[in-house]
């Protein structure tokens, strides 16, 4: 089993984006399985999710502590002790930013960084910074834990055809460093 | 088998509610449970589903009216949770004292104040002497499954009692996972069409309801309690039958994971199930020989299946997600200790508090559950433990 925590903020669709991946793990005959942590519900407060993609029934409903992968759709987050908080040893972080990877406080004990500036490609692809389907677009390349045509349909299906190409580029244009 | 797709909790119960053909539909919306009676709302509107919908001003008026529709013989649905539960205790009880058959489904949440919107199952809990038969789910199939299930035991003869069917705030009405859809046909097929033996009509005008003295009063009241006890047997053929038609049984009105040879049990309520199973194989590994007992009917009690689960362990602790004031315990612990009566004396036992407002219950809680367990030395009940940090 694989655990990935979700940091982003209110109105950037992490729950969205991570309803597709499961939809995609089990569409694909995986396990998924997603829990939305909210706090107030408004713009721009910060949101985090519990994503867990396996090959057998997924049983615990519990919150993702020692996260294999973490998925940061803002990148002014990453000075919240929460969000790098419990990465395991070798594990990946996928961060949205126009930064270096060393501008940005990775912890020590991670494995493979990778950055992509997700919300340029959102403003981009469909002109507001919704940089969700980007970063679903970089999961599937750096993690290939999910089945990267269908996540793509699937997100055609759920968002249109534009943000189909915002994952794209991502999925191309992400640096794993 | 129909379609498998990624739901989460609500849309199940959505699904579940639809897939019954409810004839009337009343909701007011209270997080975490509107998306329940909004994806139902949009099935109506859209054609897909026959129902009559009422958007109601508030809680106490979505139960009035589903239950003036189940008095004139409909089949009816709404949800709710925590505050929405409380404004509608006053026709929530007369409901089953009615003996009206309905399912409503408890997006469970943890009761004000301190405010708070996030999950517990106070609100489930605090309204159980409230004559309603009552079950937790674990996982999302579940939900949807035990929503069928709730209209053919709620409207079974023997029986005609509502029944809530409770799952976790956000922890499962939020969370998405896999899920088998029945088809139409399939449910079709499982659950007849409803008739309520007496109803409201205007054909042949009646009363209902009209105040009835002390003596009348007390043989419905033995009747109801009657109804619920015949109603533990009705469970587990209701279970047998979902089973034989849609190939998934969930064991009635307990369920049970290694703890044939157990020598502690961990005894759950809900979602916290599944996490207590994963532990459960985690100790085991190491040694522990512990198991799990799952409260899926907290009303009716099941004493005898609690009582024989639990006759051959050294000790059991009660997690709950919720509190009883007065008994410094969780909510169930007292009534299992109860179920247990003479049986509960030579093992070692404490109630675990854990989950209110929406905190978790994670791994290490419940490891630190079966730790606890494991380090009782003396029978009798241990200090509650509060499942915190």
């Amino acid at each position: 089993m694989q655990e990935i925590r979700l940091h982003g903020r209110g109105g950037q669709g992490l729950v969205k984006a991570s309803h597709i991946v499961v939809r995609t793990a089990v569409e694909t005959g995986h396990y998924g399985q997603f829990i939305p942590f909210f706090g107030v519900e408004r713009k721009g407060s910060p949101v985090f999710g519990f994503l867990r993609l396996a090959e057998e029934p997924i049983r615990r409903k519990t919150q993702v502590y020692t996260p294999d992968v973490l998925i940061i759709l803002d990148d002014t987050l990453i000075h919240l002790s929460a969000t790098y908080a419990g990465l395991r040893e070798g594990g990946t972080v996928i961060i949205n930013s126009a930064h270096a990877p060393e501008e940005l406080a990775i912890p020590e004990q991670t494995g493979r960084v990778a950055v992509v500036d997700a919300t340029a490609i959102a403003l981009d692809e469909i002109g507001r910074n919704i940089p969700n389907t980007a970063m679903l677009g970089a999961f599937a390349r750096v993690t290939g834990l999910v089945d990267a045509q269908k996540l793509f349909d699937n997100i055609a299906a759920e968002f249109g055809e534009t943000n189909r190409e915002a994952a794209r580029r991502a999925y191309d244009a992400v640096r794993i460093c | 088998m129909g379609e498998v797709k990624a739901l989460t909790g609500n849309k199940c119960a959505t699904m579940g509610a639809a897939l019954c053909r409810p004839d009337l539909i009343a909701a007011y919306p209270i997080t975490p449970q509107s998306s329940v009676v909004e994806g139902l709302a949009d099935l109506v509107f859209s054609g897909e589903l026959n129902s009559r919908m009422v958007q109601v001003e508030s809680e106490h008026s979505a139960m009035s009216v589903v239950q003036g529709a189940a008095a004139a013989g409909g089949r009816v649905f709404t949800a709710t949770s925590a505050q929405g539960l409380a404004l509608m205790y006053e026709p929530y009880f007369r409901m089953s004292t009615l003996r009206l058959p309905m399912v409503m489904a408890i997006a469970t949440r943890e009761m004000t104040s301190p405010e708070t919107i996030w999950s517990g199952q106070q609100d489930a809990m605090s309204v159980r002497e409230a004559g309603w038969i009552q079950c937790f789910c674990e996982t999302n199939q579940e939900i949807l499954d035990m929503i069928i299930q709730g209209y053919m035991l709620a409207e079974d003869k023997r029986v005609l009692i509502p029944v809530n069917v409770c799952y976790d705030g956000f922890y499962s009405s939020h969370l998405v996972e896999r899920v088998e859809l029945p088809t139409q046909e399939e449910v079709d097929a499982f659950l007849p069409a409803y008739s309520l033996p007496a109803k409201l009509d205007p054909a042949t005008p009646q009363a209902l309801d009209p105040m009835t003295p002390g003596e009348l009063l007390m043989k419905y009241r033995h009747n109801h309690l009657e109804a619920m006890q015949a109603a533990l047997p009705v469970i587990d053929e209701v279970d047998a039958k979902f089973a034989a038609a849609f190939g998934r049984s969930y064991g009635g009105a307990i369920d049970t994971y290694r703890l044939d040879d157990a020598d502690y049990a961990l005894v759950t309520v809900g979602g916290m199930t599944g996490t207590a199973r994963d532990v459960v194989d985690a100790m085991r590994e190491s040694g522990v020989k512990v198991g799990v007992l799952k409260l899926r009917f907290t009303r009716p009690f099941p004493v005898e299946k609690v009582r024989a689960a639990l006759a051959n362990v050294k000790g059991f602790a009660v997690v709950d997600r919720s509190v009883s004031f007065g008994w410094n315990a969780g909510s169930m612990y007292s009534e299992v200790c109860a179920a247990m009566g003479e049986t509960l004396a030579g093992k070692a036992h404490f109630s675990a508090i854990g989950g209110l407002g929406g905190a978790d219950i994670s791994m290490a809680h419940m490891e630190n559950v079966v730790k606890t367990l494991t380090s009782l030395n003396e029978p009798g009940r241990a200090d509650t433990l509060w499942l915190m940090d």
